[in-house]
């Protein structure tokens, strides 16, 4: 933002924007940005004015540019009144329509229109304009453009009434804005695969039979949305009346970026805050009038937002609180009832909680007292995580080290490199991971183990780890179709392969357990048959006659697939049946 | 070593005496080799004298000098190699293929050659043959080494040592050694010390007549032989037992999968909502869907989503039970809290709760040194008729006061299920700012309302990463040293107890 006119100070203004909700994230120019990103040299004729980047809350759509970043502070400074924003019908009589035809239903059902009319734009202002629209664009349009495309047109240009339709790609022809010459639309497709900006919003349409344009009487081309508008209507600094329309998948979304977009720029129109309406004609011949620029009303007590925010304001103070966050309210003077009006730029505000948000912010976060609630509760703990913690000191006790490794891995080392096949390990999988390392949870803690022992070699031998931590694995019986186990996994690494080390852990978690030695009520190894290890040195544990997990000498294979030299042994095995 | 060597018992006394022999004092290399001991035992009986007092006088010098190596002990022992390969060849010749048979063979030949000691006549019948062309050899090489070993190498010009160190027969060391001279309470008697307190001299009682060496409280201890656990596990432990001093009941949180229902929509997260995209969230191929939902419920939360209701404008949109099916790697623990707090509503009478939570959470988000893929997150949820956002900074000041956090501030901030919703700042004596140390809010009624959750029932929430506070405290920058297999073991194994407090 290149100018504050609010406050005096950086400081202050620091302190307002952390009491309003908002961060400034920094003080620079744009000579400074200039000369960190290219160098000195190339910074010395770019401007000294001082800008402030400042981070906005996502859902509020009306700081996003600095006519309503200004308009906001002023009036929670009490600097300003809030304006009221109207509709209003053209001197003509006749509004500007935009008549939809049915075939946009295959692929952009909705759009609504405005006109601002006589307005003055000056560099600056210009900007601003271009810039929101953009910022909608990422904002609350989503995944850019794809909910919703604004189209801004030099109304003088091109002449009503203007038709959204949609057509095979081959029939529509233009000049897109800033080329030369006419392309058609699947030439444009083409032409914009290298652009790295418009690149990312072909997919919106490139599949579809048709694409949606709109056009005037002549049929001069203003845009095809959601990718491009036409060179022909370009605004520019000398524009006069300009020409709005919101292409979109959802029409909620379209009439607050509408909305938005009038609300913030009628400022400069030669009747400052009204906006010209225009009819949009439905296939169906039902008419709307757009912008809707609607305030709603809602009713609340005094009392609510005291209770919820726990002040002690009279009726009186709370309107005033709220008439400073842009909501005008009263007293209606009946009990402590307040009347709120929202106005058409704050879509956030949907419930009475937003509206007492408001007054909290308002009567300042750090002015309220803060208390005790007298909430009166016994603690519990999660059986599992109790028995996993009174377990991991005794392990330690027992002079194994802890490690904490990752939920997520590649298949691979879960199943190649433990000699195992992915089917055979009931796995999840993730549908997009950026990389190989997350493409499945996790089915055994002992790869994480290997790993942790592979990038600590340079430590003095032996290593000895356990870890105790969650798998997953698919489950039928549960409602997502996965669950999660709760493991214990420790390794011995060193010259010889320490089975009896491994083993005597187990014998010593038994015992912590509580589980003696023995094959029906007590537990057991029996010699069994593992392709992660070394033939003849793998046994299956039993406790309580049931098959709790594995130990032994892992497999020279699956030693050298995890980069180590040594022997190893391991052993794994659930704790659940334990709690 | 921490106690006095045993080594230095030996030669003890001899050195004594030699010392009291001695006018001016003696070196101990020459020492050693008076008493004919290693210089190492020297060295130690130095020691072991010195910390009895001011018995002897030692100081420390360096000298340089030349030692033959283990080739150059070998030659002096069995003569040089073109000495011996000269003695080697009879007088009526040898085939020369025979002489390189030798182990010393082809250097001696060379050498031999080159002192014109022996001669190769070529034409000879079956190849070869060397004969010798003097009648007798003098092996200086041997001479020089054997006046080093007894070290007399003074006599030796530098040339000819240089020409046998370049031989690798000779080598330059440095020797450090003592000076030793008589202390002022120079005696050669001295009293024998015990090492140990031994279960006989307890027995007997004989420690009272004993003298005992000083022991080095200079050197380290021996490190134990013991296991450790995990930095972030001993942070993890410290912030669950601060909810469970605060009357805080801990949630199931071991489910990982979770469907895109309880972790978004139950909250009134919608849709559309860009945490919801594929660059953001996880979702699973397989399994891909969840079928099993509350009905009743789901309708409840549709219905608030596309139309509103409780007060509520909703978001107006066509809300999809598709979308709501995906199943995904949570990325909250709220999604368990939301379970949970569902679970409460369905009781029949309602009953205040205090919950929390530690466990993992995935992003799929860019990874930098303070972002990883997965993190843990820690979560406080309190549920009771008619709290106030005064009862949440109250809550959060008495947490973090047990972080040794006592200076809060908060600001507004946006969530989709909390409102309001703040940021915790606190502010750090160190950095000299505010950062942020958490996050907050009260949850919307349009997620607690549909649950059935009685309408005067207010639900506050925060939550933080266990990652962050954990890399402070321990003075760690990059996230992957902490978490994962990447650990730095060392840093693990040096760890202190975790007081968040001090």
């Amino acid at each position: 933002f290149p100018r504050k006119s609010v406050e005096d100070t950086d400081e202050e203004f620091d302190e307002l924007c952390f009491e309003f909700g908002l961060e400034l994230d920094e003080i620079t120019s744009e000579k400074e940005i200039i000369s960190k990103e290219q160098g000195d040299c190339k910074a010395s004729e770019a401007s000294d004015i001082i800008l402030y980047k400042i981070d906005v809350p996502a859902n509020r759509y009306d700081l996003l540019c600095l006519e309503g970043l200004v308009r906001g502070l002023q009036v929670f400074k009490n600097k300003l009144e809030a304006p009221r924003y109207r509709r209003v019908r053209p001197a003509s009589g006749e509004p500007q329509k935009l008549i939809i035809t049915k075939e946009t239903a295959a692929v952009r059902p909705h759009a609504v229109a405005a006109v601002l009319r006589n307005i003055t734009f000056t560099q600056e202002r210009y900007d601003s304009f271009i810039e929101l629209q953009e910022k909608l664009h990422q904002n609350i349009c989503r995944s850019e453009r794809s909910l919703v495309a604004i189209g801004t047109h030099d109304l003088d240009t091109i002449s009503g009434p203007f038709t959204f339709t949609a057509k095979p790609p081959a029939q529509i022809c233009f000049k897109p804005l800033n080329q030369t010459k006419e392309y058609t639309a699947a030439e444009l497709m083409t032409l914009y695969k290298t652009d790295s900006h418009l690149r990312h919003y072909l997919h919106i349409i490139e599949d579809k039979p048709v694409y949606p344009v709109i056009h005037d009487r002549n049929g001069i081309v203003l845009s095809m949305p959601p990718i491009i508008n036409g060179d022909h209507s370009k605004i520019n600094l000398k524009t006069k009346n300009v020409f709005i329309e919101c292409t979109a998948m959802d029409l909620t979304k379209a009439k607050i970026v509408l909305d938005m977009m009038v609300t913030m720029f009628s400022e400069y129109c030669s009747q400052p805050f009204t906006v010209e309406e225009a009819e949009v004609v439905h296939p169906d011949g039902k008419t709307c009038v757009y912008p809707e620029l609607a305030y709603r009303t809602e009713t609340l007590s005094s009392d609510f937002i005291n209770r919820k925010v726990g002040i002690n304001e009279s009726t009186e103070k709370i309107a005033q609180l709220l008439t400073k966050m842009c909501l005008k309210s009263t007293a209606t003077g009946a009990g402590d009832e307040i009347e709120v009006e929202i106005p058409p730029t704050r879509s956030d505000v949907i419930h009475a909680c937003d509206i007492m948000e408001d007054a909290a912010i308002a009567y300042g976060f750090n002015n309220i007292v803060r208390t005790t609630p007298r909430t009166y509760t016994v603690a519990n703990q999660f059986p599992l995580n109790k028995l996993t913690e009174l377990l991991r000191q005794d392990l330690a006790a027992a002079g194994f080290t802890e490690a904490l490794n990752f939920a997520l891995c590649s298949q691979e080392d879960i199943a190649d490199k433990l000699g195992k096949k992915i089917e055979d390990t009931k796995a999840i999988h993730i549908s997009n991971p950026k990389t190989a390392e997350f493409q499945v949870a996790r089915t055994t803690l002992l790869p994480g183990l290997l790993k942790t022992i592979a990038a600590n070699r340079k430590m003095p031998l032996p290593l000895k780890l356990f870890e105790i931590s969650d798998v997953v694995l698919k489950d039928q019986k549960k409602d997502v179709g996965a669950r999660n186990s709760r493991r214990f996994c420790a390794v011995y690494y060193s010259k010889s392969p320490g089975f009896e080390v491994i083993h005597g852990l187990l014998d010593r978690t038994m015992q912590l357990l509580e589980v003696k030695p023995g094959s029906t009520d007590g537990y057991h190894i029996r010699a069994a048959e593992d392709s992660t290890f070394f033939p003849g040195r793998c046994a299956e544990i039993f406790a309580r006659g049931q098959s709790v997990g594995r130990l032994g000498v892992l497999h020279p294979d699956v030693i050298t697939r995890f980069e180590l030299t040594m022997p190893c042994s391991a052993l794994e095995m659930d704790l659940e049946p334990f709690l | 070593c921490l106690f006095p060597c045993s080594m230095a018992d030996t030669g003890v006394l001899e050195l004594l005496r030699l010392i009291e022999k001695a006018d001016d004092g003696v070196d101990s290399v020459d020492a050693a080799s008076r008493l004919g001991v290693d210089h190492q035992v020297v060295v130690g009986a130095v020691k072991s004298l010195q910390s009895l007092g001011d018995i002897i006088s030692a100081e420390q010098r360096s000298s340089k000098h030349w030692e033959l190596t283990e080739e150059g002990s070998e030659i002096a022992k069995q003569g040089s190699y073109e000495a011996r390969v000269f003695s080697a060849v009879p007088l009526e010749g040898l085939a020369q293929s025979d002489l390189m048979k030798l182990p010393f063979g082809k250097i001696g030949f060379s050498k031999a050659m080159s002192n014109r000691w022996i001669k190769v006549d070529k034409a000879q019948e079956g190849g070869p043959r060397v004969y010798r062309s003097v009648d007798s050899v003098v092996d200086q090489v041997r001479e020089k080494l054997l006046l080093l070993q007894k070290g007399s190498g003074s006599q030796l010009e530098d040339k000819d040592k240089n020409e046998l160190k370049k031989r690798k027969l000779l080598s330059e060391v440095t020797v450090k050694s003592y000076w030793i001279g008589k202390g002022n309470s120079f005696s050669t008697t001295i009293t024998k010390q015990e090492t140990e307190l031994t279960p006989e001299m307890i027995a007997s009682g004989s420690w009272k007549e004993k003298k005992f060496k000083p022991y080095n409280f200079e050197a380290m201890g021996v490190a134990p032989d013991c296991g450790h656990l995990h930095p972030l596990m001993k942070v993890r432990t410290q912030f669950r037992q601060i909810f469970l001093e605060m009357g805080f009941t801990e949630m199931p949180t071991n489910n990982f999968i979770e469907s895109s229902f309880w972790n978004f929509d139950s909250l009134f997260q919608p849709q559309q909502h860009p945490a919801r995209d594929q660059h953001d969230t996880f979702f699973l191929s397989d399994p891909a869907l969840s079928h099993e939902f509350p009905q009743d419920y789901l309708e409840r939360v549709k219905r608030v989503h596309s139309e509103g209701g409780y007060g509520s404008q909703g978001y107006m949109y066509d809300w999809k039970i598709e979308e709501a099916q995906k199943n995904i790697l949570r990325t909250h623990t709220t999604a368990v809290s939301a379970r949970m707090l569902y679970k409460l509503a369905q009781q029949e009478k309602f009953t205040p709760v205090k919950y929390f939570s530690i466990d993992r959470v995935f992003r799929n988000e860019t990874l930098d040194a303070t972002h990883l893929a997965e993190f843990h997150q820690i979560e406080g949820v309190v549920a009771d008729y008619g709290l106030t956002l005064g009862d949440l900074m109250g809550i959060l000041h008495q947490f973090f006061t047990k972080l040794g956090i006592t200076k809060l501030r908060f600001k507004p901030a946006y969530n989709p299920y909390t409102e309001p919703s703040m940021e915790v700042f606190s502010y750090h004596e160190g950095l000299k700012k505010w950062v942020e140390v958490g996050n907050s809010g009260v949850f919307r009624p349009e997620m607690l309302l549909p649950m059935g959750l009685p309408e005067d029932v207010s639900v506050i929430a925060w939550g933080l990463s266990l990652e962050r506070p954990t890399m402070i405290k321990y003075g760690i920058n990059n996230i992957r040293e902490l978490v994962g297999h990447k650990v730095n073991l060392q840093m693990v194994y040096d760890g202190p107890i975790c007081r968040l407090d001090s």
